[in-house]
Order: C-alpha cells, then sequence, then structure tokens
C-alpha cells in the first residue's frame, strides 16, 4: 500500500494540481456570476445594484463569501446533526466533481470519459439528495415541505433533460462531450433541434431551483426552504453548490447546442481567438439569459410547475425523440459507428 | 498492489459495511441513506471492470430516481414504529428464509456453470467481441438485435406495472373545485362581460 502510494506520488500531486486547475477558475466563475446576476437584476428594476465594496462593488461578493466563513453555526435542536452537515457538504462536492468531464477547448478536459453526459446527468440526479437531507434533518417543517418540493421537481424535469440529451446523443452517435462538439463544426445543434433547447433551457431552469421555478426556497411560502436552518459555513457551501450547478448547466448548453469552443463563423478574425474564451462567451451570454429570466418573470405556482413538467415538456420531448430518430433514419444523416 | 486492487478493496469494504448498516441501523432514513451509498459503491465496482455504461447507469436510475422515491416514503414515516430489539426476533424466520432461498440459488447458479476455456475467456473479457466498440455501443448493437424481444418484453412488463398502479390508485373525488387551463384561456371579454343598462327602481335581470 505505502509502495503503491510512493510509487504514483508524482502522478498523485499531478491529478490534485490538474483539479485545482478546475477548482480555483471555477470558484472565480461562481464570484464573477454571482456579481453579475446582482448587477442584471438592478438594472432591470432601474436600481444600482452592489456598487460600495471595492471598484464598481466588485468586491461585495468575496465579501459576502467572507462574512458567511466568519459567522456562527447554528445547529437547531433536535437535528441529525451527521446527515446535517454531510448534505451541504455533499451538494457542493456534487456540483463541483461533475466539472470534471467538461472540455474548455480542444483537448483541454481533466477526464475525457466516454461516457461523460451520462456522468453529468449522474451528479446532477445525485444533488437531489444533499437537498433532501438537508430538509429532513433540520428536524423543521419548512425545510422538510421544501426538500419535498425540490426533490419532486427535480425528479420531474430531469426526465424531459434526459430525453432532450437523447436527441442531441442521436446526431452525435456518441456519449463524450468532445465528440459532441466536434459533431457541431458545421452546424451548431441549437439550429436544428431549436424546440430542444428551449426544452432544456426551461427545464435547466427548474433543476437548479432558479427562478421561476424557485419554489423550493420560495419565501412568500416556505421562508427559506430547505436552507431554512442553515447559516454560515453549511449555508455558503449550498450557494455555491447551487451557482455552481447554473454554471455547469450553461457550460452543458454550450456544449450541446452552441458548438463549445467552435467560433461562431470560421474566418480570420474570429478563428485566431483560442477557443475557451469563446466558450466562456457563450456560457456568459447563456448565463444573462438565465439572469434575465430571473428578472421579470413571476414565480410558477407548484401544480402548474407539475403540469409543465409532465404534461407538455414530457410528451413534447417524447416526440422530439421519434421524430429526430424518424429523420434521421430516412435520410440517411445518421451517425455510423464501426 | 495494483492502483485498481487497492480502489476493489476499498469500494467492496464500503459495500460490506453499508449494506451491514441498511440492516442494523434504528433509523429507517439512515438504512436508506446507507442503501444509497452501497449502490455508489456498486456502480464504482462496476467502473473498475470497465463497464462505465453499466456505473453510470446505476447511478441515474437507481440512485437518482428509485432510491430517491424510496428515501421520499420512509421520510413521512412515522419512526415511533421503528424495530426495537424485541420485533428483530419476531422477523428473523422470515429472514432467514429468504436468505436461505437466495443462497440456493446462487448455488444452483454455480453449480449449472460449466467452466470451460471459452466461458472464462468471455468471463474474464466479456468485450473480446467487440474489441473497437465502447461500452455504450456494445451493449447498443445487442440490445436491439439479439435481445430485442427480451428487451421489449421487459418494457411492456413495466408499463403494465405503471399504468396497473395508476389504475389502483385513481380515485375521482366529487365536488373538488379543479383549475381548467383550457377554459381559463378560453374566458375572453365577450363571454364573459355584459353590459347592462339598469333603469331607475327596476333592478336587472341576467
Amino acid at each position: 500500500m505505502i509502495a503503491l502510494i510512493s510509487e504514483n506520488l508524482f502522478h498523485l500531486f499531478f491529478i490534485v494540481g490538474l483539479c485545482l486547475l478546475i477548482f480555483v477558475p471555477l470558484l472565480l466563475g461562481v464570484v464573477i456570476v454571482l456579481f453579475a446576476d446582482r448587477k442584471i437584476w438592478a438594472a432591470v428594476q432601474k436600481r444600482k445594484g452592489p456598487n460600495v465594496v471595492g471598484p464598481f462593488g466588485l468586491f461585495q461578493i468575496p465579501a459576502d463569501g467572507l462574512k458567511f466563513l466568519f459567522k456562527e453555526i447554528i445547529i437547531p435542536d433536535g437535528a441529525d446533526k451527521t446527515v446535517y452537515f454531510i448534505a451541504p457538504i455533499l451538494t457542493s462536492t456534487l456540483a463541483i466533481a461533475a466539472w470534471a468531464v467538461i472540455p474548455i477547448q480542444e483537448n483541454i478536459v481533466l477526464s475525457d470519459i466516454n461516457v461523460g453526459v451520462l456522468y453529468i446527468f449522474a451528479m446532477s440526479s445525485l444533488g437531489i439528495y444533499g437537498i433532501l437531507m438537508a430538509g429532513w434533518a433540520s428536524n423543521s417543517k419548512y425545510p422538510f415541505l421544501g426538500a419535498l418540493r425540490s426533490a419532486a421537481q427535480m425528479v420531474s424535469y430531469e426526465v424531459s433533460i434526459g430525453f432532450v440529451i437523447v436527441t442531441v446523443l442521436m446526431c452525435v452517435g456518441s456519449l463524450n462531450l468532445s465528440e459532441i462538439v466536434y459533431a457541431q463544426k458545421n452546424i451548431w445543434f441549437f439550429i436544428p433541434l431549436f424546440p430542444m433547447f428551449v426544452v432544456f433551457f426551461i427545464s435547466a431552469l427548474a433543476e437548479t431551483n432558479r427562478p421561476p421555478f424557485d419554489l423550493p426556497e420560495a419565501e412568500s411560502e416556505l421562508v427559506a426552504g430547505y436552507q431554512t436552518e442553515y447559516s454560515a459555513m453549511p449555508f455558503l457551501l449550498f450557494f455555491l453548490g447551487e451557482y455552481i450547478n447554473i454554471l455547469l448547466m450553461c457550460a452543458m448548453m454550450t456544449i450541446m447546442f452552441f458548438g463549445g469552443w467552435y467560433p461562431p463563423i470560421d474566418v480570420a478574425p474570429f478563428n485566431l481567438i483560442p477557443g475557451f474564451i469563446w466558450f466562456l462567451v457563450k456560457m456568459m451570454v447563456i448565463f444573462y439569459m438565465i439572469s434575465m429570466v430571473k428578472a421579470f418573470v413571476p414565480r410558477y405556482r407548484y401544480d402548474q410547475l407539475m403540469r409543465l413538467g409532465w404534461k407538455v415538456f414530457l410528451p413534447l420531448s417524447l416526440l422530439a425523440v421519434v421524430v429526430t430518430s424518424s429523420v434521421l433514419f430516412f435520410f440517411n444523416l445518421a451517425p455510423v459507428f464501426s | 498492489m495494483t492502483a485498481s486492487l487497492l480502489s476493489f478493496y476499498i469500494f467492496s469494504t464500503v459495500i460490506l459495511l453499508s449494506s451491514l448498516m441498511v440492516i442494523t441501523s434504528k433509523n429507517p432514513v439512515h438504512s436508506v441513506l446507507f442503501l444509497i451509498l452501497t449502490f455508489f459503491n456498486g456502480a464504482g465496482l462496476f467502473i473498475i471492470l470497465h463497464a462505465e455504461f453499466l456505473a453510470m447507469i446505476l447511478i441515474i436510475v437507481y440512485v437518482g430516481a428509485v432510491a430517491v422515491l424510496f428515501l421520499f416514503v420512509v421520510m413521512m414515516l412515522d419512526f415511533k414504529i421503528s424495530l426495537d430489539k424485541n420485533n428483530i426476533l419476531q422477523y428473523l424466520p422470515i429472514g432467514f428464509f429468504v436468505g436461505v432461498v437466495f443462497i440456493s440459488e446462487l448455488i444452483i447458479v454455480l453449480i449449472n456453470t460449466k467452466f470451460d476455456l471459452s466461458n472464462i475467456q468471455i468471463l474474464v473479457n466479456p468485450m473480446i467481441k467487440f474489441e473497437n466498440l465502447t461500452n455504450t455501443e456494445a451493449i447498443g448493437s445487442i440490445l436491439y438485435t439479439d435481445y430485442i424481444l427480451y428487451f421489449q418484453l421487459s418494457g411492456v412488463i413495466l408499463l403494465v406495472a405503471m399504468i396497473g398502479s395508476i389504475v389502483l390508485t385513481l380515485r375521482t373525488r366529487e365536488g373538488v373545485k379543479r383549475q381548467s387551463i383550457q377554459s381559463q384561456l378560453d374566458r375572453n371579454y365577450k363571454s364573459t362581460i355584459t353590459m347592462v343598462d339598469p333603469k331607475s327602481n327596476e333592478g336587472v335581470d341576467i
């Protein structure tokens, strides 16, 4: 055992270094995205948003983070302590773990596995447990109801997300995320599969508990949902996990519908810019859309949310699977593998 | 000791310990959480076997969907009826019976497996027929050709089970006011508002 570790020590450090290379920009990205979110929201409502701490209020988000770090952790009486603390750790860990397979640029990816899409899907479906455990372990009514709502919502919308992914995969013929991007060299998938992009976008909002589907934390009904009893560091972890998941959804949409690292037009000024910059730009554009939705769409009622998920999106995405596969079959467009 | 062997020992130890905790922990929610840990580590074992598709499907289907609903139900149970020590003995005979059935089935399968050389080749390297294909492609290429009948049959069985459970639990209650989205959308100015011109001291007939 010791021999094994000492033999692979260099390899181990190498992997840890690579993980940090993903993790640190990701945290930075969360800070930027949070700031952008608050600024956009403020601009829509004709407010100024954060503008006091640092230049343009840029240090507001790190300051908020530090505040959470130094606050006292309050544990509710009668909480199941172990589960109570595992829940936020699980949420943020799973959110970060999913980033291991995201290809930022050609050949720049931590782990280029064959089942990349399924891996991301699995990690995001495991995210439910963080919320369920938090709601149950808090031993309090509001978190429990919030957790139940959240779990039902995420399970429902995962179904349609799954079918949207299937339609994309049928056009690619591979579960590898880099392959999905390669397949879009000539045409980005949001052009032929535009309805599926819309379904995926809305389902992603529901999956990450963003408005207008933020019913798990509907403050007028449930205080703060499953996060009600959390304070300080555990709350920060939930928050971090939530925003990393939103970024992940942006990255997924970039990869599946907007051609990943490819420039919009393959001519001189555009294709000289490195691919990862295009990737980040596309992610930011999608995040801008997500942020705008938060600013001007009112919250859904819970039964309307369920109706949309099961009675509109599920039949629609099933139909899309059938139509896409028929078109691919009859026009001989289906990708062939050896 | 190689890295894969080490991870095999880690995964299988966690599986054994957590499955033990499933049946011994007092709190049913803890039991389900340990069950989920067991599934998760089972997926890890699949990855060591280079069956990454099965691993991911195990996590997505069992952990991400089935166990969530399971946890859902268990979380809403009343904990005061959870088992105390006297009750455990009460369930011993039936548990013993189920265990014996499983063990004897395993033994029957083991006895009937022919350990000739070609079989071992397939057992050690099940992907030998599909050398250039990935896992997913290999499963896909036999699932819809050689095993289409079994595959569709299992799908039909699941469909029947689903319809059956829906029919069993479906009940229509009288006097419940439901929101009909279509009728709400169909309402318009003409069908909802009538302008009347009431004369003094006469009232209106609507």
